[in-house]
């Protein structure tokens, strides 16, 4: 690991991190004892919190109401300052007054995803039962069980139904799987770069990342909080190697090319000559202060387990039978992470449902993580769904 | 639609063609248009309460179609009609895409597989000013609505009113309706026999159903 050691020790103190899993900068709800989440793997997860952010205000009718479903390394500070980092939201871009998701209009909500580390119920959590932080000892969660929690959120705000549920990536699985399992809460979906059930080589970078964190001695079996210590470094290995599969040969060639860091010549060293290797481990080093090790493995294995036919006898047609809601799927030529053919394989079951669907491929050399940039299309194209889908719902021009 | 190749004619806001095509299309009915283009033609049939998707080969297209609320997803009239399930839609639509398609036949049977009814328009290759150019010119024919020049165009199954009328017969598919239109998008009498229609035919548009199986 000695070619990691430019990877700077956190800024950010772990007490604050651990702060903010059990006391978060968001609204929360908790559910009691009497109120457990039933989670795949059989336990009943009590007591429970989501802590969650929302924008704009829900109208009389309550029928303006957008889950915005985040992705694996992101959170609920969808578009406002994060009180870890203290930067901007991670969809600033998409979300505020006139933007696609215009706060003007519409009632935005984003949770924090159970098993998370940013103030809902997690690894990074203290167990009551316990006092002491769950670490390994939490259950293991699935994307059903996290949907399943974003429900009971939505019960105790008295929303009954969802204008539209959209997520990418880990956030597009969720927004799916909320059509498979509350067909009737939800109007319309915005699934975006992702897929119904995560592809083999998928798995493959997830454990890969899971390694590196379990590989680096300060890791101690998932319970680091006891020895006041993080395994960042192995957490930042497993962050370089996602942030890779995140972006495109094209897109880190424009970027970056073969340009070196602050020199003119190669050190003979393992130093990071080149600006691509540079940023990498920034990408590493800023991601370990914010997020917890053991909800990457946690968050990782879900999105592994996640395969909504798997449910209906292996028929992906099944699980969208007789659905109502309005689809609208996007993906990006770029992603190979999760490339059209997954979205394209989605679009061929939802058409066998006869459900209402649009399906638009982006044109971009940005990679997966397009739907968090700037670009034009896919903005269009997700203001205009939205409009169409208030309008179908009764939504004035106001909200 | 339209293809690069094809210039239609129009009245008013409207295609001539899709006019027609909407006045074949009962109120209410499930419809699917193959090769949609920019959504014209579904924009029209949605304001007359009927429920329409699409498919469209180009990127462009579709987010166009999208960006104005229709349900239209990217796809290939030659590949993806399979994924549809049978009798999913009332009518399937395919205008002025058929000589684009690489296989016409088969394209035609799944119209008919996943739709209860066809509606199928398309350039007529026997109209007369083709001919005239073949014979007299000695050139592949260009007209006014199909401008491509033979080694850029995208129609590559070119046919007559008089060859779509026998593919019909062979496929076993029964026309309810059949529509000779003029270089100006206007039918031609209903009176007038085949061989005019397909002389004097700039398009024709065909609405088809399955024939009864013979048992």
């Amino acid at each position: 690991m000695t070619d990691l050691q430019s990877i700077s020790s956190p800024a950010i103190h772990s007490g604050d991190r651990a702060h903010e899993a059990d006391h978060p900068t968001s609204q929360v709800v908790r559910f009691g004892m009497d109120q457990p989440l039933k989670l795949d793997c059989g336990v009943d997860l009590a007591p429970f919190q989501i802590a969650y952010q929302t924008y704009g205000e829900l109208n009389a009718g309550r029928s303006n109401a957008i889950m915005i479903c985040h992705a694996l390394t992101l959170d609920q500070h969808v578009a406002n300052v994060h009180p870890l980092t203290g930067k901007p939201g991670w969809w600033e871009i998409m979300v505020g007054p006139g933007r696609p998701l215009d706060t003007d209009r519409y009632f935005i909500i984003c949770s924090n995803v159970i098993g998370g580390c940013m103030g809902s119920t997690g690894p990074a959590s203290t167990n009551p039962a316990t006092g002491k932080v769950w670490g390994l000892d939490f259950p293991i969660i699935t994307i059903p069980d996290m949907v399943r929690a974003q429900a009971m959120l939505l019960d105790r705000l008295g929303i009954d139904t969802l204008l539209c549920v959209i997520g990418g990536s880990m956030g597009g699985m969720q927004a799916l799987q909320w059509t498979a399992a509350y067909p009737n809460r939800v109007f319309s979906v915005m699934p975006v770069a992702c897929s119904t059930r995560h592809s083999a080589q998928n798995i493959a970078f997830h454990e890969l990342g899971r390694q590196a964190v379990m590989a680096d001695p300060d890791w101690h079996h998932g319970r680091y909080f006891e020895r006041d210590t993080h395994p960042h470094r192995g957490l930042a290995v497993a962050r370089m190697a996602g942030h890779i599969t995140y972006l495109s040969d094209a897109a880190l060639h424009r970027k970056f090319g073969r340009r070196m860091q602050d020199r003119e010549l190669p050190t003979f060293s393992f130093d990071a000559d080149f600006q691509v290797e540079s940023y990498l481990r920034y990408q590493g080093s800023s991601f370990v202060e914010r997020f917890d090790a053991n909800s990457y493995l946690y968050l990782t294995r879900a999105m592994d387990y996640f395969d909504i036919a798997a449910d209906y006898e292996g028929v992906l047609a099944r699980a969208f039978r007789g659905i109502k809601s309005r689809f609208c799927v996007v993906s990006f030529t770029s992603d190979w992470l999760f490339p059209t053919s997954e979205s394209r394989a989605l679009v061929h079951a939802l058409n066998a449902s006869s459900a209402r669907v649009s399906f638009a491929e982006i044109e971009t050399d940005r990679g997966h993580d397009a739907f968090l940039l700037d670009v034009p299309e896919f903005f269009d194209i997700c203001r205009a769904f939205l409009e169409s889908a208030g309008t179908a719902r009764g939504l004035g021009r106001g909200g | 639609m339209p293809l690069p190749g094809v210039v239609p004619g129009r009245t008013g806001n409207y295609r001539s063609d899709h006019l027609l095509v909407a006045q074949m299309v009962k109120r209410g009915s499930r419809v699917l248009d193959v090769g949609c283009g920019d959504g014209d033609l579904l924009q029209l049939l949605e304001g007359r309460g009927i429920d329409g998707r699409g498919i469209e080969i180009s990127r462009e297209g579709v987010n166009r179609c999208v960006a104005k609320g229709l349900a239209v997803v990217q796809g290939d009239a030659d590949t993806d009609l399979v994924n549809y399930p049978d009798d999913a839609f009332d009518y399937v639509i395919l205008s002025q895409t058929l000589q684009a398609t690489r296989q016409p036949k088969v394209v035609l049977e799944n119209l008919l597989r996943i739709g209860q009814r066809a509606i199928v328009s398309f350039p007529n290759f026997g109209y007369w000013k083709m001919r005239l150019q073949l014979l007299v010119g000695g050139h592949m024919p260009r007209t006014e609505n199909l401008p491509a020049t033979w080694y850029d165009t995208p129609n590559i199954h070119f046919c007559t009113i008089k060859d779509f009328v026998q593919l019909c017969g062979e496929i076993n598919v029964k026309m309810e309706r059949a529509v000779a239109l003029d270089l100006y998008g206007r039918p031609l009498r209903v009176t007038m026999p085949w061989w005019f229609w397909n002389m004097f035919g700039e398009q024709g548009v065909f609405l088809l159903s399955r024939a009864e199986k013979a048992k």
